[in-house]
């Protein structure tokens, strides 16, 4: 059986990387913070995804390697598939996870419901969680990134969270 | 009202969720791998896993109290003695005949660690090498998910890979009211048979224990 460990070491390990990205190393720079955590992920991605390959004929196109990813390596790393996929045949790609692990359980920032009723604190603070939550999905991002990249599928991703806990991963692929 | 009776490490380990450790390895591994590239000094890298690993021990100590039942313990010391009767025989592979008695409080970083390594990272941990007056012990690890796939390369000798760990035990140990230095003595990354962290009991400040709520 393979070997594992419990959840809560990925999710603590996970979140730790991002506060000490976003808060320590590069507390005002996001951006920079972001392509970090990106970089990991990528790592990740490229890693896993030479291990998972191993046994397998080459894909024959980009729908096969994209399918790959929605099914077999989404499935090692959060033990279900992606449940949606849908594409407009040009080299873009929408991945929806309906219920996504690593930002199910995250909480909101406590600091939206204290005090304050006006109106603009509370969407500066609501602005301020999604951006604190966006951070955490430049990992999954660069995971998958890095998984098609060892494929040899060039491409870029981006999330969207707009129907938490859904989430959808956006891959274009570079022609 | 009793506290429910403790869970062992193992019990615990088979109830909760789990992740392919494959993936947990080789994020970690990326972490220290980007640190190494953005904080170029290997000492930075080593604080700042420690550091990480204390954030993170500050917090899992909750997780580990809420799970092995022992939450409702009146103070410390019941704390310490709970866990240590119900929890450490249970999750050591092979059981304790000594259980070092300098103390009942210093007896949480056996239970902590052994317990947690267990329930938490799925391995066996042993608390030995304690000294005369019960002040410092050494755990060992036989096993680590942290290092599998890894070797370092000759530029970073001087690192503590898995000083990750260190910081966790401290942290942990921290949140009931242990101060202590966490070093490593034996690291398998540098060719020793197993991984020792060596733990000196600083300060202990039992009035600042959270846990003393209501019977």
């Amino acid at each position: 059986m393979a070997r594992e460990v419990s959840e809560i070491c990925m999710d603590s390990v996970l979140a730790e990387m991002v506060a000490s990205y976003c808060n320590r190393f590069y507390a005002n720079k996001p951006d920079l913070a972001a392509r970090r955590i990106e970089a990991i992920g990528y790592q990740v991605g490229h890693q896993l995804s030479e291990r998972y390959t191993m046994e397998r004929p080459r894909f024959s196109d980009h729908l096969e390697a994209i399918k790959f990813i929605c099914k077999d390596f989404w499935s090692e790393i959060f033990k279900k598939q992606i449940d949606n996929l849908k594409t407009n045949h040009r080299g873009t790609f929408v991945l929806q996870d309906n219920k996504f692990r690593w930002l199910a359980r995250m909480s909101v920032d406590p600091s939206a419901d204290n005090g304050s009723n006006e109106d603009s604190s509370a969407t500066v603070a609501e602005s301020k969680a999604a951006q604190a939550m966006s951070m955490h999905l430049y990992f999954p991002c660069g995971i998958i990134r890095g998984a098609l990249s060892n494929l040899g599928i060039p491409c870029a991703v981006s999330a969207d969270m707009s129907n938490l806990p859904a989430c959808s991963f956006v891959v274009r692929i570079k022609a | 009202m009793a506290p429910v009776a403790p869970r062992s490490g193992d019990a615990i380990f088979a109830s909760v969720e789990r992740v392919n450790a494959e993936l947990f390895t080789l994020t970690y591994g990326a972490i220290v791998r980007q640190l190494l590239t953005d904080l170029e000094e290997v000492d930075e890298v080593n604080k700042q896993l420690d550091q990480m690993g204390y954030n993170i021990g500050i917090r899992l100590i909750d997780e580990f109290l809420a799970k092995s039942n022992v939450s409702r313990c009146i103070d410390f010391k019941e704390t310490a003695e709970v866990i240590a009767k119900g929890l450490v025989l249970a999750s050591l592979k092979s059981p304790v005949k000594h259980l070092p008695c300098h103390g009942s409080a210093f007896k949480a970083i056996y239970d902590i660690t052994s317990v947690g390594f267990k329930m938490f990272l799925g391995v066996t941990a042993s608390v030995t090498n304690w000294d005369a007056d019960g002040t410092c012990c050494s755990i060992v690890l036989e096993d680590n998910p942290l290092v599998d796939f890894v070797e370092l390369p000759d530029t970073c000798q001087g690192l503590y890979y898995c000083n990750i760990l260190s910081g966790v035990v401290r942290g942990a140990l921290e949140m009931v009211s242990m101060k202590t230095e966490v070093t490593w003595v034996r690291d398998m990354l540098r060719g020793d048979d197993v991984f020792e962290l060596q733990v000196k009991l600083l300060k202990q400040v039992p009035e600042e224990y959270p846990y003393k709520d209501d019977e």
